[in-house]
């Protein structure tokens, strides 16, 4: 009695597991096909200012609004703790550094993975469902190369340009609390964040982070949507699927970006 | 490149011992099927019995698990992709849903595969499209975007996309099925229209007896993953086979039977709560 349970559970393990590693087979060579596609999106620069439209500039709104009230909000923790130590005059140095280091690419990245995205694996999912996809195929044209190429792209072009605003934004709703409403030293607050953050190892690793939280947000959802069961149900999971793997990623590879880059292991 | 299309040949697709299954499920067990040139040949079959599959099998889109296709004397399945695309642009195929690109106008949806696939200039495209719409009397939509079309003006505009490349064959997936008997009868006639004044050869896959019988020159019925039955619509409305016979002609009760496989009606009801 026990051991068939036992059995059970084993054999239901590696049932889950060999799809597990079936699935993220089928993902890497999609993104092999993908890689061999973008040369035909550079001679087709129409298509992925579309898409950078569609993925980078509709989302925004969110980036700014969120950058500004996360640099406010930081700026007020940080105020009553510096004061303490009487250091309110580093407060600017520490939200820009919190900001461009961690905050933009993470927060954005997280709010790029809900607001774009999802809208993909959904844009993808139905086009699939709709037969648009099989559609093209059968006119001759690679959708991988038409559609989730520039789409690609798009993604890993528009996150940094996302994340430098989101940074931007925090900074300026940093300068709105701590230097207009609280009163610290406005020389002091740009001069000693000048003075201590340094673009190549803060400003550029931030940077750096968010181009690959961009590649992987956006090749998640991709996937998801080529390979999204071509039903409603199916194109609805497989929009959450995307928002959950994409944000778990990118706060994975996060840590392992951040050892990488500061870290002395 | 070179790649030479068979164009005399008088039997354009030839199907041989196609095996095909999904999961456990075979969908095809032993089929040969031959499609004359200039003809318009009919598949039917029940909803579920693969037709849709056969016309992607046919396309290239999926693999059989054994046996041969070849359309105009190419395997489709031992093609390189390049060569699958350059036979794929002689191969216009209608979906089910019209598979519109709903991003684009209907002037644009006609005029996408020219763009992909030539390097003629603007107003050449636009004379093409507007030749093709007018074919399918959809000349004054060209504006209208997909979600502004209903579902027979769908169909006629992948039509009018479908024949834009100027194809040797088309494929239909079911073409009338929730259609309103007026866009019904125009898609009835715009199919042999377009195969006898384009010299195309059409293959019609449908369960809408009537309206198919009207317009084929061949039937091919599918039946459990084997061709039961083919020849003119004449000879099988005369056919011998109950199954055809039950098929044909629409009856509810017969080799097929209304009941889905269950144990006997009064144990069922009788024997629930033992
Ligand atoms: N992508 C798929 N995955 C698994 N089974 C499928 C898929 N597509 C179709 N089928 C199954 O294959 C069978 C034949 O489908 P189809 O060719 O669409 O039938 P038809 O077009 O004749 O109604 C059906 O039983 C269907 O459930
Ligand atoms: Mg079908």
């Amino acid at each position: 009695m026990l051991s068939n349970t036992v059995q059970y559970l084993i054999h239901a393990f590696w049932h889950v597991l060999e799809h597990a590693f079936q699935r993220l087979g089928r993902s890497h060579i999609f993104l092999f096909h993908i890689i061999l596609g973008i040369p035909s999106v550079l001679v087709r620069p129409l298509l992925l200012t579309k898409q950078i439209y569609m993925v980078g500039v509709l989302s925004l709104i969110i980036i700014i609004v969120s950058g500004m009230f996360v640099g406010g909000v930081l700026a007020l923790q940080l105020y009553y703790e510096l004061l303490k130590f009487g250091a309110e005059n580093s407060l600017g140095v520490l939200n820009a550094i919190s900001l461009v280091r961690e905050l933009g690419p993470v927060v954005s990245g997280l709010l790029f993975s809900g607001r774009a995205c999802s809208a993909l694996a959904a844009e993808i999912g139905l086009m699939k469902a709709t037969e648009q996809l099989s559609g093209m195929e059968m006119m001759a044209i690679d959708p991988i190369k038409r559609v989730i190429a520039p789409r690609f792209m798009a993604g890993i072009i528009s996150m940094p340009i996302l994340a430098i605003t989101f940074s931007t934004l925090g900074i300026i709703g940093g300068h709105l609390i701590g230097v207009d409403l609280l009163g610290i030293d406005e020389g002091a607050f740009w001069s000693q964040m000048q003075d201590k953050v340094s673009f190549s190892s803060d400003v550029m690793n931030g940077v750096i982070k968010s181009i690959a939280f961009g590649f992987v947000a956006t090749w998640i959802a991709l996937y998801q949507g080529y390979d999204a069961v071509p039903t409603s149900e199916g194109v609805s999971r497989a929009t959450t699927k995307t928002v959950v793997y994409a944000s778990l990623a990118i706060l994975a590879l996060d840590f392992v970006l951040t050892a990488l880059m500061y870290g002395e292991i | 490149m070179s790649f030479k299309i068979d164009e005399t040949s008088d039997i354009l697709i030839e199907i041989r011992d196609l095996h095909f299954s999904r999961g456990e499920r075979k969908i095809f067990d032993g089929v040969d099927i031959d499609i004359r040139r200039g003809c318009v040949t009919a598949i039917m079959g029940p909803s579920g019995t693969g037709k849709t599959t056969l016309l992607k099998l046919i396309g290239g889109q999926l693999q059989p698990d054994s046996g041969t296709i070849k359309v105009a004397g190419h395997d489709v399945h031992k093609l390189s992709r390049a060569k699958l695309y350059k036979l794929r642009q002689k191969m216009g195929m209608l979906f089910q849903s019209g598979a519109l690109l709903t991003d684009l106008s209907v002037f644009d949806n006609v005029a996408y595969p020219l763009r992909e696939h030539t390097k003629l200039k603007k107003s050449m495209i636009r004379d093409i499209v507007l030749t093709k719409l007018h074919a399918v009397g959809l000349r004054g939509a060209r504006d209208l975007m997909p979600s502004e079309l209903s579902g027979g003006m769908s169909r006629r505009v992948a039509m009018a996309r479908s024949i834009v490349l100027d194809p040797m064959m088309i494929m239909y997936d079911e073409p009338f099925t929730g259609q309103d008997p007026i866009s019904m009868g125009v898609l009835v006639q715009l199919i042999r229209l377009l195969n006898d004044a384009l010299g195309m050869t059409s293959v019609v896959v449908s369960h809408d007896v009537k309206e198919t019988a009207a317009i084929s020159d061949e039937i091919c019925v599918l039946s459990e993953g084997k061709i039961i039955e083919h020849g003119t619509p004449e000879q099988l409305k005369k056919s011998t086979s109950q199954w055809v016979q039950q098929f044909m002609y629409g009856m509810p009760d017969g080799p097929v039977p209304f009941q889905f496989p269950a144990v006997d009606y009064a144990q069922d009801l009788y024997g629930v709560h033992s």
